[in-house]
């Protein structure tokens, strides 16, 4: 069967089994061929992270199971392939929230640990790998192991070769994550528009402390000094005080869904820099200048990615490409430099986000680090577009940033392994849950991660 | 492996001196290949200069077009040597001369052999290479010659129609495989290997073959005309009355 990552780029074919149970993984990793096996998702990361050319791809959406959440310790037992829609809707529906979501609901929980992802409250509670208590792995050297954050010695340092370690440390089979007591399925929302990029970057910064959750979308094809003019959103969970009244009587109603899709074929070209322009000049100008407290349902604010169903498929048959890179806070001018390279560029991302990240997990692979973030999509047969980024990639090099794996399909090996000085570690403990190196994907053999 | 913008990483190139396999095997290191493995018999001893200065690390590896039972054993080598094989291109051949084949039988089964025969067994062990890394491109180097076979250079028309045939067929098995098969047709390339022959119209050069290339792995095709328009020219050569085509010159 042929795979592609959520960018529908580089497809690679690989035999697909779908493990049920705990025990079915550990058999299709007692019975790996010559290339290897890999854990795969949803398929939301946006590379070649998910696929093992020539090997088995085990779809893990499979391993679902019941849901065990309890209140008293805070925490939520979720076997590894349900998804977070599922995880959202069960949470929601029992007075409680997940501690992370990224701008998918269409993610399992195996595949969000294995990136790490972060969210909204990034810069508040790190990312994902923080709120997990303990994590499920089936490994190739044998017995499932339960890891936690503090276990000692080799199991911890497994633990977090995990966050983040892209699959490539075992199969994630269940996990314990912290849950958040919320009183309604409503955020009280804050938007602010912005005039320039110097503009945006000054009011995140001084007011990301008092909010939750923030995340400012960015206009890139703006000329000039509005380049990186935004529109940034800030938020808190709400209560039911926070609703109009006809909300207040069901404030935990959670009902997503009924997202239109995209056409199954779209001829390239549709997504340029004309038609994106005018959509974010649109978009722009029909968020408020200064609105405050708004109640928004929180798939709306926290899932724009879900508000059309196979958005993918808009950038025609030869994909897209996500570019996100983080540089540390100081290094500015970097940001602001690669931002001014894709606006000059005509890039036509119409959804260009930007984020001040806070600590970081210790996961030696995990991408979030102090600093701002910007992820960017571009049709991958803009011209020069290899070219384009190779120049971005030495650009955050230099200013000590790096680029996101889940999202990376084309990155030398070189300038990963520079950006990510956890590597050799990582190497270390890998081997030893992996001694005979069954576990692979296209994304390691690209990057030389193993 | 092709990543995500369709720059790829390695590169075999069976018939090592191949001007045209060396201008796409230049092009692609220009695009980000860096590892290069020049199949020939008595292997490439001095790779060009173009490509290592590209910083590219260049292979050599002994290739014999007419030794059959060693191309399953030469594809395995290169697979050493580098990893997977992103892109294989198949460039080997001779042209000869049609006057002297006709005088000399033999020689032109020899030609023949190397132009059609040869690519058979090394087609299908990087086939079976491929389908079992499970990702990868097959360039095959046909011909307009091909397309429809003429009476001026009907040995190696002849060779080639079947090398097109043969290379379509494997394009089809391969399907789904993760792999595939790009088939090129040239028409008139200058190069050393056809200084003897006239030239004929619409000529491409060595590096307008090697974008043509280039573009059709990017985009997915399964077949390139080098220069584009011999597509539609040879779609109307096809038609053309027997008592015609058989007095057309080159």
């Amino acid at each position: 069967m042929l795979l592609t990552g959520w960018g529908r780029t580089a497809p690679t074919a690989a035999r697909v089994v779908r493990p049920r149970t705990a025990g079915e993984v550990a058999r299709a990793l007692a019975d790996a061929g010559p290339r290897g096996v890999l854990a795969r998702g949803l398929g939301r990361s946006y590379g070649d992270a998910a696929q093992a050319a020539g090997g088995t791809v085990l779809d893990c959406t499979g391993l679902t199971g019941p849901i065990r959440l309890d209140a008293d310790r805070g925490e939520v037992t979720v076997p590894a392939g349900v998804s977070f829609d599922r995880l959202i809707a069960h949470l929601l529906a029992r007075g409680h929230f997940v501690p992370v979501t990224p701008g998918t609901r269409q993610v399992t929980v195996g595949g969000a640990i294995a990136a790490d992802v972060h969210g909204k409250n990034h810069h508040a509670d790190s990312s994902l790998g923080a709120h997990v208590r303990s994590l499920t792995l089936a490994t190739p050297a044998g017995r499932a192991r339960v890891l936690t954050p503090s276990a000692p010695g080799e199991d911890g340092d497994l633990f977090r070769a995990t966050l983040g370690g892209m699959g490539l440390t075992g199969v994630i089979t269940e996990a314990t994550l912290a849950v958040l007591p919320v009183e309604t399925s409503y955020m009280r929302v804050d938007t602010d528009r912005t005039e320039s990029l110097d503009a945006t970057l000054d009011l995140m910064s001084r007011t990301d402390a008092d909010y939750r959750y923030t995340v400012c979308w960015v206009d890139l094809l703006a000329r000039g000094s509005a380049m990186g003019r935004g529109v940034l959103t800030r938020a808190e969970h709400a209560v039911p005080r926070d609703l109009p009244p006809a909300l207040r009587r069901d404030p935990l109603r959670h009902r997503p869904g009924g997202a239109p899709a995209a056409p199954p074929r779209v001829p390239p070209g549709l997504l340029n820099s004309w038609t994106v322009g005018a959509f974010n000049t649109v978009y722009r100008n029909a968020a408020p200048r200064r609105r405050r407290g708004q109640a928004q349902p929180l798939a709306g604010f926290f899932h724009p990615l879900d508000a059309v169903r196979g958005w993918n498929r808009l950038y025609g048959p030869r994909g897209l490409v996500q570019y996100q890179f983080v540089v540390p806070l100081g290094a500015e001018d970097a940001l602001a430099g690669i931002m001014e390279g894709l606006s000059r560029a005509g890039a036509p991302s119409f959804l260009t986000v930007l984020k001040r990240l806070g600590e970081g997990t210790g996961g030696h692979l995990s991408f979030p680090r102090p600093g701002w973030t910007l992820a960017v999509d571009l049709p991958a047969d803009l011209p020069g577009l290899g070219r384009m980024l190779r120049r971005f990639d030495e650009r955050l090099l230099a200013a000590g940033g790096r680029l996101y794996l889940a999202k990376d399909g084309r990155a030398d090996a070189e300038t990963v392994h520079a950006m990510y000085p956890g590597l050799p570690a990582w190497r270390g403990i890998r081997e030893r849950a992996d001694p005979d190196g069954v576990l692979v994907s296209d994304l390691a053999r690209r990057l030389r991660l193993l | 492996m092709r990543d995500s913008v369709g720059t790829v990483r390695t590169v075999l190139l069976l018939g090592g001196r191949s001007e045209i396999g060396l201008a796409i095997v230049e092009r692609l290191v220009r695009e980000g290949a860096r590892e290069v493995v020049l199949a020939a018999r008595g292997g490439v001893a001095e790779p060009p200069g173009a490509l290592t200065a590209l910083g590219a690390k260049v292979h050599s590896l002994e290739f014999d077009a007419t030794a059959a039972d060693t191309h399953t054993g030469a594809v395995r080598e290169a697979v050493a040597l580098v990893g997977d094989l992103d892109v294989v291109v198949d460039a080997f051949g001779v042209l000869g001369d049609q006057a002297g084949y006709e005088a000399d039988p033999a020689a032109a089964a020899r030609a023949a052999a190397v132009n059609y025969t040869g690519h058979v067994s090394a087609g299908l062990a990087v086939a079976a290479r491929l389908r079992e890394q499970g990702h990868g491109a097959l360039v095959v180097l046909s011909s307009v010659a091909g397309v429809r076979v003429r009476r001026f250079n009907f040995v190696y028309g002849s060779a080639k129609a079947g090398l097109d045939g043969f290379a379509q067929g494997l394009a089809d098995s391969l399907h789904g495989s993760g792999a595939r098969v790009l088939v090129v047709r040239p028409g008139y390339v200058p190069t050393r290997m056809s200084a003897h022959v006239d030239p004929a119209p619409f000529p491409a050069t060595p590096a307008q073959v090697a974008a043509a290339v280039s573009a059709g792995l990017r985009s997915g095709a399964t077949t390139v005309w080098a220069p584009r328009v011999l597509g539609p020219v040879f779609a109307g050569m096809r038609l053309m009355p027997r008592p015609l085509w058989r007095r057309l010159g080159r």
